[in-house]
């Protein structure tokens, strides 16, 4: 026999190697700095696109077209009926969607997660909810119009075989709108909120069984707590998604300026009354205002809900 | 009691045997109609659209459409749209390449020399989510409207679009490339290629690079997808990308517009499907790319 | 390993558990193959094996948390193997992340009497000795993430204890906590298991847990129970060669079997029953029972010298190039250093011996 093995059992501490020192650490001050350097060409360049506009946007809102300063174009929003009604169908609409979006994406998360996570369907739905996410605006109004249209496949259907003749301008309308904005809603939830679901370790659900709970002690004691914090946040950055929409309103709706953000795209192009941009960028002010409010609260929705899991 | 079983071989396995512990039936009921529901109503438009875009000329006579691909044919014949799918492709093209070269060695050099960048540098990738593309688009008009009056044709043509295209895509292909970078141990790496005598640009490429390149793969699939589907900012400086031409050509063509449509939707389905398949961890990358900061 | 109490308490909770001939099937692979156990009431029970070997499989088949293809479990001789986790009554501690993250400590261990209908003041009151009991008094408003794995897992102990259980069940609770703690927590474990009397099954792939607390060790592998037998004689006295080879410290020694004894290292020792018995075999010799003498006609040349504190070990070259572990108390280990001779014996306990 040549190596025989002293059949060892798990063997008692060994000792550990020490790491080495994070790198980076003890250079010097000056190398620090050209460290930054290297961040330049980003941050420039983000700069340029991303900052610049925004601050044309503000300039642009608090000026009017002399170049004074004026709140006259950000008072604009609650003088003006017309603006007034747009933002608030545009908050209508998006809260609407955002609630139908995160209740049934939510229940679609949930009878997924039940399933294989390896398993065909997972992995189809969630490719297929990538995609469909972005398949807002132009896309998405056509394939709408293909099903409910005049012409449209549904309508066919119902005229022809059930002798129902449906009056489809409800497509056009905030009604219609907002079932078709629910359309990408649905799979976006599920592209945000699944690894939440994910995130429920087994050992609490087995946990709570063995402590004689039922599923829906679970669901209530534990499991809605812990996904809560996300539920919400979905919910929130489902809200931004519809309230900024542009496209597919525009293709449902091509005459006339019912959303906010239509009539931001209506004051820009307006040949009717020239030198009206500055009100128009006075709106988009407002909206990024209302987003950046949204956005803070989800900021601050997830920092307290990270800190229970790790 | 305990000894070894002498039988145990000759049991025979029951039917029925080796299943998960299955659900009760009232879930698994909920489950299914769930499912049958929800897919049902994201599939009912597709399949419309599937339809309505193999139409052949009405049949007067029975008053049914027989089965054609004549409006995928007369894609061909708008010039037009034939422009617009040829711009939007070097868009994407243009995007992609701008963005890898924009975001890899930025978030690279981050995690491994200035970490504290880190939440900085997160923060200005994710800003765009919270900008409407109506608001960027206001914004920027007047640089556009400066590009097209003063640097001639380059300045008008459709290509411009990649700038703020980079700009629009940073979110998704962040988290893309991030969930790779965080699966990985990029630190160590680092450290390790640099002990063996490695300079930095060797490190990144070499090194790094590769290991990430499910991440990068879906950055990219995420950034095509979303080129290809941008609508508002075109629409608005008045190019002609795919998108637009759709648009315009919807009122007089609605059966091309729709085959149109439906070819960019399979085209970027399977894109996604195959890098859920052939990028493991590109699926949670996917997931997460469209989520929002801790 | 600390000497265990052999007759289970007479007070406390203690019920009877009996698994009769349970098979469970994953997809092909035959995760439990005939388990058959009696458990006596208040008896800690330490199932041991390899991973995948299926004593996982039989703990959560105990708790309900995974069906049974064939056989049936008894518990205070009712049968439970059709009943749903939630109305068995028994207590479960995971191996790590069962705690609710959204609870606190108190919350936590008042989970289950909530669910019983227990009112607010005597959940909490009971929450807060419960923990007592398990050394957290102090830390009960505390939230899981701002505790130590040690101090989880002791939060898991008393939630699984306060609803008072028929059945304790353990699964390698100890095994993610780094080893100090580890050897710290199953020392109160056992105490506290001792002194409530509550039959427990404790699932662990450490033979040192298993051998320091159980009042019988069950070895598992593939499904199948190789022996169950109180630690010493385990240790001592191996039925199966997965059971001798696993337990311990073993040297695979040639050696030459004639029926009932084996001569091995120049002695003759007994053979246990079940080992290869004719011509030439490997014997199975512990490092403890290898005797080194220094000699200069010895057969062995020491290679390496191992200080653990109270114990040496030793390696040494025997002349066929075989290498001998010994191991003997430190202050006898006087003399040996790397290169120095030595003749190599054996006592005289029997021994383990198979055909390779």
């Amino acid at each position: 026999m040549t190596e025989p093995s002293a059949s060892m059992s798990t063997p008692s501490a060994s000792s550990t190697v020490a790491g080495p020192a994070q790198s980076g650490a003890g250079t010097s001050r000056f190398k620090g700095a050209g460290n930054y350097l290297a961040l330049l060409p980003f941050l420039f360049y983000v700069g340029l696109f991303l900052v610049l506009p925004t601050l044309i946007v503000t300039l642009g809102a608090l000026s009017t077209n002399d170049g004074q300063l004026t709140m006259s174009n950000i008072a604009a929003l609650f003088t003006t009926d017309v603006f007034l009604a747009s933002l608030i169908k545009s908050l209508e609409l998006a809260v609407i969607t955002a609630v139908l979006g995160a209740v049934v994406g939510g229940l679609l998360c949930w009878a997924v997660v039940r399933g294989d996570p390896n398993g065909l369907l997972r992995q189809l739905v969630v490719a297929a909810s990538g995609v469909l996410a972005q398949f807002g605006g132009v896309m998405l109004a056509f394939a709408f119009l293909a099903t409910f249209g005049f012409n449209g496949l549904i309508t066919l259907f119902l005229k022809n075989n059930l002798g129902i003749g449906m009056d489809m301008s409800w497509l056009y309308s905030l009604t219609g709108l907002a079932i078709v904005y629910t359309y990408f809603q649905i799979p976006l939830m599920l592209i945000i909120f699944l690894p939440s679901l994910d995130g429920l370790r087994q050992e609490w659900f087995d946990a709570s069984a063995s402590l004689g709970g039922s599923a829906w002690s679970f669901w209530r004691h534990v499991g809605g707590p812990i996904l809560a914090p996300s539920f919400l946040g979905a919910l929130l950055l489902l809200f931004t998604n519809a309230f900024s929409a542009y496209a597919t309103a525009q293709a449902l709706i091509s005459q006339g300026c019912v959303l906010i953000t239509q009539q931001i795209a209506c004051q820009m192009q307006s040949e009717v009354i020239l030198g009206q941009e500055n009100v128009g960028k006075a709106l988009a002010l407002w909206m990024i205002v209302i987003v950046s409010v949204v956005m803070l609260i989800y900021a601050w929705i997830q920092r307290r809900a990270s800190r229970w899991v790790k | 009691m305990g000894a070894l079983s002498e039988k145990n071989a000759l049991i025979e396995r029951p039917r029925g045997a080796g299943k998960r512990r299955r659900a009760p039936a009232g879930q698994r009921v909920a489950r299914l109609a769930i499912l049958v529901l929800v897919l049902g109503y994201l599939v009912v438009p597709l399949l419309a659209m599937l339809e309505f875009s193999t139409r052949g000329d009405l049949d007067k006579a029975t008053n049914t459409f027989p089965r054609s691909l004549q409006a995928f044919a007369a894609i061909f014949t708008y010039p037009n749209l034939v422009d617009g799918i040829l711009a939007s492709l070097q868009i994407a093209a243009l995007t992609v390449f701008g963005m890898l070269l924009l975001l890899v060695p930025t978030m690279v050099w981050t995690v491994v020399r200035v970490p504290r960048m880190r939440r900085v540098i997160e923060f200005l990738c994710l800003l765009p989510l919270a900008i409407p593309a109506i608001v960027i688009v206001v914004g920027i008009a007047p640089v556009y409207q400066w590009m097209g009056q003063h640097l001639g044709s380059i300045g008008g043509s459709p290509l411009t679009l990649t700038f703020i295209s980079i700009i629009l895509v940073l979110p998704y292909s962040y988290r893309a490339i991030d969930a790779s970078l965080r699966s990985i141990d990029v630190a160590t790496l680092a450290d390790a290629a640099r002990s063996l005598g490695a300079g930095w640009p060797r490190t990144i490429f070499q090194v790094i690079v590769p290991n990430i390149r499910g991440g990068i793969l879906s950055a990219s699939v995420l950034a095509i997808a979303l080129v290809l589907g941008e609508f508002t900012i075109s629409n608005l400086l008045s190019f002609s990308t795919v998108q637009v031409v759709i648009y315009l050509l919807g009122k007089r063509d609605p059966y091309v517009s729709v085959a149109v449509s439906l070819v960019a939707l399979v085209f970027a389905f399977v894109l996604l499907f195959v890098i859920s398949r052939f990028a493991p961890g590109a699926d949670t990358s996917t997931q997460r790319a469209a989520e929002e900061p801790a | 390993m600390t000497s265990t109490i052999s007759s289970p308490a007479e007070t406390g909770h203690g019920v009877a558990v009996v698994f009769e001939e349970m098979h469970r099937w994953y997809g092909p692979v035959h995760a439990l193959n005939g388990l058959s156990i009696d458990i006596a009431p208040g008896e800690l029970i330490a199932l041991l094996g390899p991973s995948g070997c299926g004593k996982t499989t039989a703990l959560r088949a105990l708790g309900g948390l995974d069906v049974v293809d064939q056989g049936s479990i008894l518990v205070d001789g009712k049968d439970m193997t059709h009943v749903p986790t939630n109305k068995r009554n028994m207590g479960i501690v995971f191996q790590a992340y069962s705690l609710f993250p959204n609870m606190t400590a108190r919350d936590n261990v008042a989970y289950g009497l909530r669910l019983r209908g227990v009112d607010k003041d005597a959940r909490n009151k009971r929450a807060e000795e419960t923990l007592e009991l398990v050394g957290l008094g102090a830390q009960s408003s505390r939230y899981p993430h701002q505790m130590s794995g040690g101090q989880q897992q002791r939060v898991a102990l008393a939630r699984a204890l306060a609803i008072e259980p028929k059945v304790l069940l353990l699964d390698e609770p100890l095994s993610a906590l780094d080893a100090r703690v580890r050897r710290q927590l199953r020392e109160e474990i056992r105490r506290i298991q001792i002194m409530l009397g509550i039959t427990t099954l404790f699932v662990t792939h450490d033979q040192e847990e298993a051998l320091a607390m159980g009042d019988r060790v069950g070895v598992m592998n593939a499904g199948r129970l190789e022996q169950i037998a109180p630690p010493a004689e385990l240790y001592d006295r191996p039925q199966t060669r997965f059971v001798a080879e696993f337990v311990g410290l073993t040297n695979r020694v040639p050696g030459k079997a004639d029926a009932k004894t084996v001569s091995v290292l120049g002695a003759t020792v007994e053979l246990l029953p079940g080992s290869a018995e004719r011509g030439d075999v490997t014997a199975l010799v512990r490092p403890e029972n290898v005797r080194l003498t220094q000699a200069k006609d010895g057969t062995g040349r020491v290679l390496a010298v191992s200080f653990l504190g109270s114990l040496c070990r030793a390696q040494v070259a025997m002349r066929d190039e075989t290498i001998v572990v010994a191991q003997m108390a430190a202050s006898d280990s006087v003399g040996l250093f790397p290169g120095a001779v030595v003749r190599v014996g054996v006592v005289p306990a029997p021994v383990f011996a198979t055909t390779d």
